[in-house]
């Protein structure tokens, strides 16, 4: 088998894998790597034909295309290698990575280092649990926008969605859009899942309701989907018995949670967390194992590209870092970054503070929309911030930023933590 | 393999004269493995099946059990049949290459007062002629299964218990039948069964055929065609059984099946390994009278969890990748009924055929084939083909042959499902071998394609592609599986605003929203009664 070898390896040639490699080449890395499976570059952006793409980045509003289309070129502009419609079937712990294309058939590329940026994908309807028959008409929200967007077919006529995560609530547009009739978005949660722009642009402005703690309990229909059947929930999320509502449809759109696709991760032992299902990261967003770098949707499901594709920059200037020699973590102290009362991760988990840069971003969630509260950073027991926020909710993502120097002056630093606090 | 073609032939010429030898109605393992056995002789030979492909019912919604045969009744058609089924299924798997394991079973015992239960058990497994059955104390068991709840106080084990693949293992057969020269016709529905001058005449939705033995492997359904021939009526209820089915990674929770000790409803709740890697769990046991009624409860689901915490610990329910429904075709009398009722000549009952069905199916095709050798004087078939090679996975081959199978064959690169890394050369496959694959479902039970973590969320889109293009189909007709199952309604928007005029079409919405209204007031009617 061919074994080549490149010293940076990007498995995934999404938004974040783009922004990865080109912060690599920038930081003087020449030969680099970006493996996709699909057959063409931008990842899922590019079926998100939809605008507001790109405020933080280009201070423009872009579509999904567009916005990958910059970073695509980009990448050719600086040379940067592809190759495409290949599947990354392993990944070493000494970073060889296994390929399979049509052209190459199985072969091996040797990396200096690798970044993972495999994105995610969405639950599907049996890790829900939900009873009732199995017909043709229940699609993931993002399977239904591909469908619309890149293949031209509507999926349906008549929809009810089930979760509000972002594409849920766009997807209830899209299909507006097309002349499906949408009767309504069901929410689990008493809040939304998804960014509050998208409640008023794609909900409120068509008129489509949005039914929070209510979930789907049963649904009919034995080969396209006929029905689905609506009931509240109490606060444990039990359906309450008698307030169910049947609503005839033809299809249901779940839009219920992303995961982190991170079996290659698995497989080759990165550490993953519990509560983002991505690979626990550090300070340079290097997993626990040397060399190996995790950005974007792989690491932690993100609300807004623009933040991917910040995040995915400083992966590639880390790996760039690694490959040139900058100091190892081994037998270094690394400070666990503990997500505390009210957050339910953070992103890094640990700091090493002798190699991090003056200014971190540390990006987490919190658990439960909360209202005028604070935010605060402890080191050890010592609070050294506490800010207030009028409302924090777990659809949207939350950021504080460490320095340097702050956590230097505290020589017995044990323990970093993040809490909401009432007051 | 014929679709729907001959109906044109006869609607044109008014008159029917297709003369089968045997019709065998249903294309389940039952059907599928009576059909092959039938093929070694010289007949004219036809499938039935009301579905668009074959184990499209009980087959495909069981435990993928092949059971050892300690738990039928000694005597009784199904505990010789069990037996024998299972003997045969090494050979079996081998010549029609499809998966199958010994991965040996385990009855655990959670009381101690429930081991005369189990010592039963023993015995009737001894009489009934299963090899290797031991009772192992609390330690052998918890050595062999870890997992076991730490409350086990002892287990039978039998080594010959096994998992298969009942997708493939269906496929196979009727593949295998398919290259003997077995005709299969789907999407169509027997209606109506009726005697004439030494041939039975079948109406079906799609016109008239007749044939001179009539093979009963309908199912859940195999009551309503017995009944359409004989006075003396059988009974089937259909016995709901809902399933979790979890993600591979949770697949090595346990490595052998793990039954409890049965119950009057059945084996119980089990927990297994699959043959593809994954952990099943199941079957609940609730009896309706709705033929069709394969959907899951939420109740049937809060039985699962708890019934299957009964005898294996720290089960990752999380890792539920989905849940499914099928019915055990339960006859009154509790045993297969195999072979002519007195009363109509030529008409083969193979009915009643609930668990240990799937490991008994192999013996359910010889004696049914024997059966009608006997009857009509079959003649061996010169040029009959025991063997049948499966869909080839590239990743089984070593990295060396699978480079050469690529550069021979570029869509054997190229992955379609990327959870259960299903290339596209196995889906054109899947399309293209006897009684091929023509629907997404199709593709899921022969390849695996959709199967996995992300239940076909990638590679929908991209299957429904590669049916577009190798059936020449167009995207609007592509279905789930059949029927009305259609994955798009149409391109957008103009479609739509063509058929704002169309009221018929309207007219025919409104009536089904109505009756699912309907449908659904009723349930709640009956629920609150």
């Amino acid at each position: 088998m061919t074994i080549e070898a490149y010293t940076i390896v990007v498995i995934g040639g999404g938004p974040a894998g783009l922004a990865a490699a080109i912060a690599a080449r920038k930081a003087g890395i020449r030969d680099i790597l970006i493996l996709e499976r699909d057959r063409e570059l931008g990842g899922i952006l590019n079926q998100c034909i939809h605008n507001g793409f790109g405020l933080h980045t280009f201070k423009e509003e872009l579509t999904g295309p567009e916005y990958a289309g910059r970073f695509v070129a980009q990448a050719g502009e600086l040379e940067i290698a592809c190759e495409l419609n290949t599947m990354v079937m392993e990944i070493s712990r000494e970073r060889v990575v296994t390929a399979m294309n049509r052209e190459k058939g199985m072969f091996r590329i040797r990396a200096g280092a690798v970044i993972l940026a495999m994105g995610c994908r969405e639950r599907a309807r049996g890790a829900l649990n939900i009873p009732g028959y199995r017909p043709a008409g229940i699609f993931s929200a993002g399977t239904a926008q591909r469908l619309v967007n890149m293949e031209g077919y509507l999926p349906g006529r008549k929809a009810v969605i089930l979760g509000s995560g972002d594409i849920g609530l766009i997807m209830a547009r899209r299909m507006a859009l097309e002349g499906a009739e949408v009767k309504a978005v069901a929410e689990l949660m008493p809040y939304c899942g998804g960014l509050k722009r998208n409640i008023v642009q794609c909900l409120e402005d068509y008129g489509i309701p949005l039914k929070l703690c209510h979930t789907v309990v049963d649904i009919q229909g034995r080969e396209r989907l006929e029905g689905v059947t609506l009931a509240q929930v109490d606060d444990k999320g039990k359906p309450i018995p008698g307030t169910e509502e049947t609503y005839p449809c033809d299809t249901l759109l779940l839009s219920v949670g992303l995961i982190p696709e991170n079996e290659l991760s698995l497989d080759m032992g990165v550490e993953l967390d519990e509560a983002t299902s991505g690979p626990v990261v550090d300070e340079s967003l290097e997993t626990n194992i040397p060399g190996v770098f995790a950005c974007g949707n792989v690491l932690h499901v993100h609300d807004l590209v623009d933040y991917v594709s910040e995040e995915a920059g400083r992966a590639g200037t880390n790996a760039a870092g690694f490959v040139k020699g900058r100091p190892g973590k081994d037998g270094r102290q690394q400070i666990p970054l503990i997500a505390g009362q009210g957050v339910r991760y953070t992103v890094p988990q640990r700091i090493c503070v002798e190699r991090m840069e003056p200014h971190l971003k540390v990006r987490f969630r919190v658990g439960a929309v909360v209202r005028d509260s604070y935010v605060s950073v402890y080191l050890n027991e010592k609070c050294i911030m506490h800010r207030k926020k009028t409302v924090m909710a777990p659809g949207e993502m939350e950021e504080v930023v460490l320095s340097r120097s702050v956590l230097e002056t505290d020589p017995d630093l044990k323990s970093i933590a993040i809490k909401i606090e009432k007051e | 393999m014929e679709q729907g073609g001959f109906l044109l032939l006869w609607m044109g010429q008014g008159r029917i004269n297709i003369m089968y030898d045997i019709c065998i109605i249903g294309a389940g393992v039952t059907g599928c493995a009576i059909a092959r056995e039938l093929s070694r002789y010289e007949a004219d030979i036809c499938v039935l099946e009301r579905c668009e492909d074959v184990c499209c019912g009980t087959s495909k919604a069981n435990s993928a059990i092949i059971h050892a045969g300690f738990d039928a009744q000694e005597g009784s058609l199904m505990a010789r049949l069990n037996v024998e089924g299972s003997r045969r299924m090494d050979r079996l798997a081998q010549e029609l290459d499809f998966p199958f394991r010994r991965n040996g079973s385990l009855v655990v015992c959670l009381h101690e007062e429930e081991r005369p239960a189990l010592q039963a058990l023993y015995e009737r497994g001894v009489r009934n002629g299963v090899e290797g059955l031991r009772i192992l104390s609390r330690e052998e068991a918890l050595e062999k299964e870890p997992n076991l709840q730490s409350t086990v106080t002892g287990a039978l084990y039998a080594p010959t218990g096994g998992i298969v693949c009942p997708f493939l293992m269906t496929v196979a057969l009727a593949e295998n039948a398919c290259m003997n020269g077995v005709k299969f016709r789907f999407d169509t529905k027997v209606l109506a069964l009726e005697k004439a001058d030494g041939f039975y005449r079948l109406e079906t939705d799609r016109g008239i055929l007749e044939s001179r033995y009539v093979v009963n492997a309908a199912g859940v359904y195999a009551d309503v065609f017995h009944n359409m021939v004989s006075r003396h009526p059988i009974h089937i209820t259909p016995r709901k059984g809902e399933y979790f089915l979890l993600d591979r990674r949770a697949g090595g929770h346990v490595s052998h099946t793990v039954f409890m000790l049965p119950g009057s409803m059945g084996k119980g709740v089990l927990v297994s390994p699959t043959v593809h890697g994954n952990l099943i769990i199941g079957p609940t046991a609730v009896d309706t009278d709705d033929k069709e009624g394969t959907n899951t409860t939420r109740t049937g689901m809060d039985i699962l969890a708890v019934q299957a915490g009964l005898t294996v610990r720290d089960i990752p329910f999380r890792q539920v990748i989905t849940s499914f429904s099928g019915l055990r075709a339960h006859e009154d009398s509790h045993d297969f009924i195999i072979g002519e009722p007195g009363d109509a000549e030529g008409f083969v009952d193979a009915a009643g055929i609930e668990s240990p069905g799937l490991t008994s199916a192999p013996a359910i095709g010889s004696m049914v084939a024997e059966l009608l050798q006997k009857r009509m004087d079959l003649q061996e078939k010169r040029g009959f083909t025991a063997w049948r090679k499966g869909i080839l996975h590239p990743l089984d081959l070593p990295e060396k042959e699978r480079s050469a199978l690529i550069r021979e064959n570029p869509a054997y690169g190229s992955i379609v499902c990327r959870c259960e890394s299903v290339t596209e050369g196995e889906i054109l496959d899947a399309i293209h071998r006897p009684v091929g694959a023509r629907s997404l479902d199709g593709i899921k039970r022969r390849t695996r394609a959709g199967m996995g973590r992300c239940q076909s969320g990638f590679c929908a889109p991209r299957i429904m592609e590669l049916l577009q293009r190798e059936l020449s189909m167009s995207l609007e007709e592509i279905t789930k599986s059949g029927g009305s199952s259609r994955i798009v309604t149409g391109r957008f928007k103009e479609s739509t605003e063509e058929n704002a005029g169309d009221s018929g079409k309207e007219n025919t919405e409104k009536r089904t929203e109505e009756k699912t209204l309907e449908r659904f007031e009723k349930k709640r009617r009956e629920g609150e009664a």
